[in-house]
């Protein structure tokens, strides 16, 4: 991947929208996980939103949802779906291209 | 032509799927508000009955339906489905079907961490719900188990989806490909458990035949058969032998064979319309040719005919029957006449009746010609269901059907031809008689259902007039065929002429002698009118005397009583 290049140009602006069922205790856990790694590496460079399937339905169809939660990254390219709670944090960087960081908390 | 379902009550809910033959092999369809497995291998037409489901769903029965497809785009589905004659796009415009493309792109997923198929299940809900369907297909939910790995998930939510469905009332096909030594490669039927139903496409021979069978059905009695089935232009159709009713209505009316000798050996002068005929006869007996002349006489009578050749080509049918002085190319021209050709290995046995099928539907001919039937290889039974089919298929439509077949001697052949038999009304049998160093062609009416029919064994010729039969000549060891008998013939002429001038020989003989007899008699006659004539005379002179002698008596008296 382009990681390398990434970071020497100015780093890519980030699209994603996250599909959750309802109000479950797993979609609230993964948008908390997924505040909180965007907080920590897409500071200021992110657009997120958060769709209710329940709500939206027409939304999981066209955006080709199966599973929930899902998280789709629409930009930069090439496009991911990550499906899970987020919980396996090594996992959703490499998926979404961003550098893991030394100090990993978890 | 749709087979009706056979009347029944149901104990279980049933829900028609609309596939000819297959209501009445599960006696009413599939269970209603329940999941349903079709299973089978790649190209075994899953796709094609989940579809002709919701098609029948959707335009037969006012049920609405939604197709979720895990493998094909909406737009490749419609594609696919057009060749039977199904229009799903406009279907879905007018809100009587819908398609949802479950598109899973396995590099595009990134597993991490707890999930569940909520989203699958909002779909299929919100689709269902769109259009208030009753009918679901899931086609192929396996493909889940590739895209992803969580089995265990997987089939918890499998079993949810199952359960929801069921709990929505959907009447629902879920297809799985088929696996080794199981019906479905991930085991759906452990959750599918009402009724399985198993799609085959097997090649025997060298030829494919598509086959259905009912493996489960619980709570519900079915057949329990492998049932050939085909696909065509009206769908799907299972061929339950069973099923083909022999119920059509019958025409008193008589067609000409086109061999005028023929028709004077049948009864009613000829075959009765939408009968079915077959001539038997070994190779170079003249089948073709005889199938040419009853096609040239069908045009010439206006009616259409349906040709369907397996071992030539049109042009060589109508080059070899302008040998015999019959003008086929134009019946072609004029659209009477149409020439379906095809090598039976072409196609199974199944796509050469939907194609027959087709065809009929497409050009309503009122005489069908399948030139020979003995080409169609295959297990016995499939071939015998499939000609059976085809001449139920003719009878139905009141088409008068010719088939022609290669007889071998003994053997398997003449079995089948047994077998067939008991379909045809009429058969024919060309045969070939070795005598006297030649070959010669004879024909006779193995039987004629509905009409008496001659005994004969009568000898034909095919020359540039056609098709003749000649007057039998039985002579003193049997039937005499070809050189023999025109030797025959001619004896007889000459025999007869013998006898003729011999009669006549004795006839002047009697006149010469009868001449001769009245000569003598006039001989005689004269003869005896001379000696007549002269016993006149003594007898006249004697008179005279006697009366001299009175009268010199007299005068010698009266001399002597002067005297006294």
């Amino acid at each position: 991947m382009s990681r390398g290049r990434g970071l020497a140009a100015d780093p890519p602006r980030y699209h994603l929208r996250l599909f959750v069922a309802g109000t479950s205790p797993l979609s609230l856990r993964t948008i908390q996980v997924l505040r909180r790694l965007c907080g920590r590496y897409l500071a200021g460079r992110v657009d997120l939103e958060v769709v209710d399937i329940y709500q939206q339905p027409e939304l999981a169809e066209r955006d080709q949802i199966l599973a929930a939660p899902t998280l789709v990254k629409l930009a930069p390219l090439p496009l991911r779906r990550l499906i899970g709670d987020l919980s396996d944090e090594r996992q959703v960087l490499r998926a979404l291209a961003l550098p893991l960081e030394d100090t990993d908390g978890e | 032509m749709p087979i009706k379902p056979a009347p029944f009550r149901p104990s279980l809910p049933k829900t028609p799927t609309g596939v000819a033959g297959f209501d009445e092999i599960t006696m009413g369809g599939l269970p209603t508000g329940r999941p349903s497995l079709v299973c089978g291998a790649t190209g075994s037409g899953k796709t094609l009955f989940a579809a002709t489901f919701l098609v029948n769903g959707a335009v037969k029965y006012g049920e609405p339906g939604v197709f979720m497809s895990f493998e094909e785009r909406a737009e490749d589905l419609a594609a696919n489905v057009a060749s039977l004659g199904y229009d799903l796009e406009a279907l879905v415009a007018e809100g009587r079907l819908g398609i949802d493309h479950v598109h899973i792109a396995r590099n595009e997923i990134e597993e991490t961490g707890e999930y569940d198929l909520e989203g699958l299940f909002v779909r299929l809900g919100f689709a269902v719900d769109q259009i208030g369907a009753k009918r679901v297909v899931l086609d192929t939910l396996e493909s889940l188990f590739s895209s992803l790995s969580d089995e265990a998930v997987l089939r918890a939510e499998l079993r949810r989806l199952f359960s929801w469905i069921k709990a929505r009332g959907l009447t629902a096909i879920i297809t799985g490909e088929q696996g080794e030594g199981r019906f479905t490669r991930h085991g759906l039927e452990e959750y599918v458990s009402d009724c399985v139903v198993l799609l085959d496409n097997r090649v025997q021979d060298q030829v494919t035949t598509r086959r259905l069978r009912v493996v489960k059905y619980r709570g519900s009695a079915h057949g329990t058969n492998e049932y050939p089935f085909l696909i065509n232009d009206h769908g799907i159709s299972v061929l339950p032998v069973t099923g083909a009713s022999l119920s059509y209505s019958v025409s008193d009316e008589v067609m000409s064979s086109g061999v005028g000798g023929i028709d004077a050996m049948l009864g009613k002068g000829g075959f009765f319309r939408g009968s079915s005929v077959l001539l038997s006869g070994l190779a170079g007996t003249g089948k073709t040719t005889f199938a040419a002349t009853f096609a040239d006489a069908a045009c010439t009578r206006g009616e259409r005919c349906l040709f369907f050749v397996f071992e030539e080509s049109a042009e060589q049918i109508c080059r070899n029957a302008r040998s015999v002085g019959l003008d086929l190319q134009r019946h072609v021209e004029s659209g009477l006449l149409r020439f379906e050709a095809a090598r039976p290995s072409l196609y199974g046995l199944e796509m050469h009746l939907a194609r027959i099928h087709r065809d009929l539907d497409a050009f309503r001919p009122a005489v069908v010609v399948v030139d020979p039937i003995s080409a169609f290889r295959g297990p016995d039974l499939e071939v015998y269901a499939a000609l059976l089919r085809m001449v139920d298929l003719l009878k139905s439509r009141r088409i008068t059907g010719l088939f022609t077949s290669l007889r071998g001697d003994g053997g398997l052949q003449d079995a089948e031809d047994q077998g067939l038999s008991s379909l045809m009304d009429s058969w024919i049998k060309l045969q070939t008689v070795e005598a006297n160093g030649e070959m010669n062609r004879t024909l006779y009416i193995i039987k004629s259902r509905g009409m008496s029919h001659s005994n004969q064994v009568r000898e034909y010729v095919m020359s540039g007039t056609g098709i003749g039969l000649i007057e039998p000549y039985i002579g003193p060891g049997g039937v005499l065929t070809g050189s023999a008998r025109i030797t025959q013939v001619a004896r007889e002429e000459a025999m007869q002429l013998h006898r003729r001038q011999k009669a006549e020989r004795r006839q002047q003989a009697l006149e010469r002698r009868r001449a001769a007899l009245e000569r003598q008699i006039a001989e005689m006659r004269a003869s005896l009118e001379t000696e007549e004539e002269e016993a006149a005379g003594w007898l006249r002179e004697e008179e005279l005397r006697e009366l001299v002698l009175k009268q010199d008596r007299e005068v010698l008296a009266s001399r002597r009583s002067a005297a006294e």
